[in-house]
């Protein structure tokens, strides 16, 4: 396979991956905002913009609900929010056209078009659940019609690492919002988990647990560590193991950082889950970083500079 | 527009309206819904509507599925008020409690002459086979659901109690999420008691009622299944609960046992939270042809290996005639004035009370004992002479199978119907978990509203529609929210910009260099068409 199409697929997972945790991510804080009207709006708000690294407005400028949607949901521009997230997942199956399934590019291309009157229309609850449904369906394709070959290993790598990175930013921003935050029911909800946590704990369920469930559960595929043992098996699949006595660099990053969340007790990880959590998307960068090296070599772009005479 | 500029003044008490002006609870309401037009509250009961169709929220009238209908207006209930109903439903709960403990053992209420022995022995829902089973922590009633209505006057009156297996629980649950989406205004500058911790509290009183000696009990609800009217509410319990939603034949007896059958072989089941009633539970004990239930249940309960919530033969306590001895149980039992007074009603059973009845049987409502759901219920001032008259045989025939009741009217609350905002008769229906220790009553419950002008009878399985219940906690905002520097200081906090990571994206996303390129490339191609 190019290493260009190959590109393109692995951000295609990531693109469409982000735009649905994004819009689960601030579900929540939208949510959290109605309902509880002793929170501190402005601080809420530059909370969840520093997580996900956007720029707050200087401080006289309050940075409320409607700045946060702005720039995190409705900014068509920005790759980090999720109307950029889906322009650019559509971008990125353009140039992969021949390889995707016409199923997969169809779903990508009509959320594209109906992007602009989703985000005009409709209330915010609304236009987060529709995201969710178009990821949905964008995810349901690529298991049902793609086969599990590179293209398949490269689109599901791309969603396995936007997966553990966002969570994680999740994670962070309910252990930044201090004891008036809202609950860790309410972060399972966003997770779609709840159900499943309740399952797995018949009630008797504790703030810890719902925690540690969706730091560490093995079984549910929306958990960090089950994200980052999924992106591992792609990579395996990807290259099988080849030299005996040494990983290549981005499965050494996400073995590093899944098995230091597992080995390390529950409570040492919640103690300190701003920096571990820190950790995980360090470690998502690097090994990003680390798979584009490897596989999407496009050397220096090549810039035309005039025969010397 | 104004909405209640043509809001007509009802005979009965109106919660919302009092002349011109809003009720103290329902200020804020009033105020949210006076400066809307008809329009946005048609588009919010749309949204509404949608909203349960989509989440399969229904209630299954003769065989066909109907979304759930909720009304767009929330039904208020003060701080003070709320103070008085909770009191009282749970005083009610722990006499019936008391009188079917003692009425299934030692029947000293009874020898004591405060019930007549043929007004228990008659009752159809007595269950012999119940006598003399112990329960791990003595509650029968896990689960009671109280219906009060408020008279003309607006005081709160208990209507009928139910103790056999109460619905409508995961209606007051659904309707909370469905109107927080709706009216996010409204929950912000409102303190709303919140609901739903609900099915925590429920398995942790099922799981208090487990058999003694068992240290991780397995709880299940059985239910009859799919066609069962209540089907959703079997699912939402036993999904939010996390425990397994068993059909009669998932179950098994064995070895003294229940169990269930599961992939791993079986499990053993220590408490049934059966949604199924008594005659169908145990083919062995009651109806043989049921197949809804499991063979060798009640054999099981009986040696203690299983306990069954709610318990067999609870109906005799919720029996309508037995109703009438509910305040004297009160003071027998507990030594207390009850808080929440009854519905004046006659019995028919005394010939001085059937004489009556039958005399004025026009302007009185007349109810068969042992019927739920609005069965049978015969509103005097609306029905025909005909039918008075087949009702008079009927009383004349089973004087023990009747109960007659004034017309009560009940208060109204806004509804809105076709022509806008009218006012319709509503009751009340608040929910009690039993744990043993303590009993725990719903902040809320489950109001009915009676859809069709000047209807009494409020059950959803006659046409009914539902309203979301708000109880107001204002204490709370003044208390535990003051601290507001505490609170500052430990608000949502900033991650320090050099802890933040970047959000990557795909380096060749927008390079306009190369795009400018290609479409050059593509005009030329174009200019000489080959």
């Amino acid at each position: 396979m190019l290493s260009r199409i190959a590109e393109s697929l692995f951000w295609i997972g990531r693109y469409v991956e982000r735009a649905d945790d994004t819009a689960r991510m601030l579900d929540v804080h939208v949510q959290m905002l109605l309902e509880d009207p002793w929170q501190e709006e402005d601080l809420a708000c530059r909370s969840l913009l520093s997580v996900m690294d956007r720029p707050a407005p200087e401080p006289p400028t309050p940075a409320g609900r409607r700045y946060v949607l702005t720039t995190l949901a409705y900014d068509s521009q920005s790759p980090s929010s999720i109307a950029g997230s889906l322009s650019a997942a559509r971008e990125n199956a353009r140039r992969a056209r021949e390889i995707i399934s016409s199923e997969l590019w169809e779903a990508l291309n009509a959320t594209w078009n109906a992007l602009a009157g989703q985000v005009a229309g409709v209330r915010p609850h609304d236009f987060f659940v529709w995201v969710r449904e178009r990821a949905a369906v964008v995810s349901g394709l690529v298991d049902s019609t793609v086969s599990r070959d590179d293209a398949w290993q490269f689109l599901v790598l791309g969603r396995s690492m936007e997966r553990a990175d966002m969570t994680a930013r999740l994670l962070t921003t309910r252990a930044l919002a201090g004891p008036n935050g809202p609950s860790w029911i309410t972060f399972l909800r966003s997770c779609g988990a709840h159900e499943a946590f309740l399952r797995t704990y018949r009630g008797t369920a504790s703030d810890e647990r719902a925690a540690g469930f969706l730091l560490l559960d093995r079984l549910f595929p929306r958990s960090i560590v089950h994200a980052l043992g999924q992106a591992e098996e792609c990579l395996t699949g990807l290259e099988p193991v080849t030299d005996r006595a040494s990983l290549d660099d981005a499965r050494r990053h996400l073995g590093l950082t899944r098995t230091s969340l597992e080995y390390r007790p529950l409570s040492a990880v919640l103690d300190d889950l701003p920096s571990q959590m820190e950790q995980v998307q360090r470690a998502c960068a690097a090994a990003s970083e680390a798979i584009r090296g490897r596989y999407f070599p496009s050397g220096s772009p090549a810039r035309w500079q005039g025969e010397a005479l | 527009m104004d909405l209640f500029a043509d809001y007509p003044a009802g005979a009965a008490w109106d919660e919302m309206v009092d002349g011109q002006q809003a009720r103290g609870p329902y200020r804020q309401v009033h105020q949210v819904l006076t400066a809307m037009s008809i329009g946005d509250v048609r588009v919010r009961a749309d949204s509404l509507a949608r909203s349960y169709v989509r989440q399969g929220v229904t209630f299954d009238v003769a065989g066909e599925e109907r979304p759930f209908p909720i009304d767009v207006v929330p039904r208020v209930i003060g701080t003070d008020e709320w103070a008085q109903v909770a009191p009282g439903v749970s005083q009610r709960v722990r006499a019936l409690e008391a009188f079917l403990a003692d009425v299934y053992g030692p029947q000293r209420a009874i020898d004591d002459g405060v019930v007549p022995r043929s007004v228990v022995v008659s009752s159809t829902h007595f269950h012999r086979a119940a006598c003399g089973i112990d329960l791990a922590n003595g509650v029968r009633v896990h689960v009671a659901g109280i219906d009060i209505v408020r008279d003309a006057a607006g005081g709160w009156r208990v209507l009928e109690d139910n103790v056999r297996v109460p619905s409508g629980v995961s209606y007051v649950l659904s309707n909370r999420q469905a109107m927080t989406q709706s009216f996010p205004e409204l929950f912000a500058a409102l303190r709303i008691a919140p609901v739903a911790d609900y099915p925590r509290r429920l398995l942790a009183a099922l799981q208090a009622a487990a058999p003694s000696g068992v240290d991780d009990p397995t709880v299940v609800v059985l239910t009859p299944g799919v066609g069962n009217s209540a089907y959703f509410e079997h699912t939402l319990l036993a999904r939010l609960m996390g425990v397994e939603l068993v059909e009669g034949p998932d179950l098994f007896c064995a070895a003294g046992r229940v169990w269930m059958r599961t992939t791993q072989g079986r499990r053993r089941v220590d408490v049934v939270y059966r949604r199924v009633d008594d005659d169908f539970l145990d083919p062995v004990v009651f109806r043989q042809d049921s197949l809804l239930g499991c063979p060798g249940l009640m054999t099981c309960a009986r040696q203690g290996t299983v306990t069954v919530a709610n318990a067999v033969g609870n109906g005799v306590a919720d029996d309508k005639l037995v109703y009438t001895y509910v305040p004297d149980l009160i003071r027998y039992y507990l030594g207390e004035e009850p808080i929440l007074a009854n519905v004046d009603t006659w019995r028919l059973e005394e010939p001085d009370g059937l004489a009556e009845v039958l005399d004025r049987l026009g302007e009185l409502v007349v109810k068969p004992v042992d019927g739920s759901g609005g069965k049978g219920i015969v509103v005097g001032p609306f029905a025909t002479r005909a039918q008075l008259d087949a009702l008079r045989a009927r009383l004349l025939d089973d004087p023990r199978g009747w109960i007659a009741q004034p017309v009560v009217q009940l208060s109204t609350v806004p509804t809105l119907v076709a022509e806008g905002l009218r006012p319709r008769h509503v009751d009340l229906r608040p929910f009690a978990v039993n744990a043993g220790d303590q009993v725990h009553v719903l902040p809320g419950g489950l109001t009915r509203v009676a859809l069709p002008e000047g209807e009494l009878v409020v059950n959803s399985s006659q046409g009914g529609g539902s309203k979301d219940t708000w109880v107001l906690g204002d204490f709370w905002v003044g208390e535990s929210r003051s601290a507001e520097p505490v609170a500052q200081a430990v608000g949502p906090r900033e991650v320090a910009s050099e802890h933040a990571v970047p959000i990557a994206a795909n380096p060749h996303d927008g390079s306009t260099m190369v795009m400018q390129q290609q479409q050059q490339q593509q005009g030329e191609c174009e200019e000489e068409p080959c």
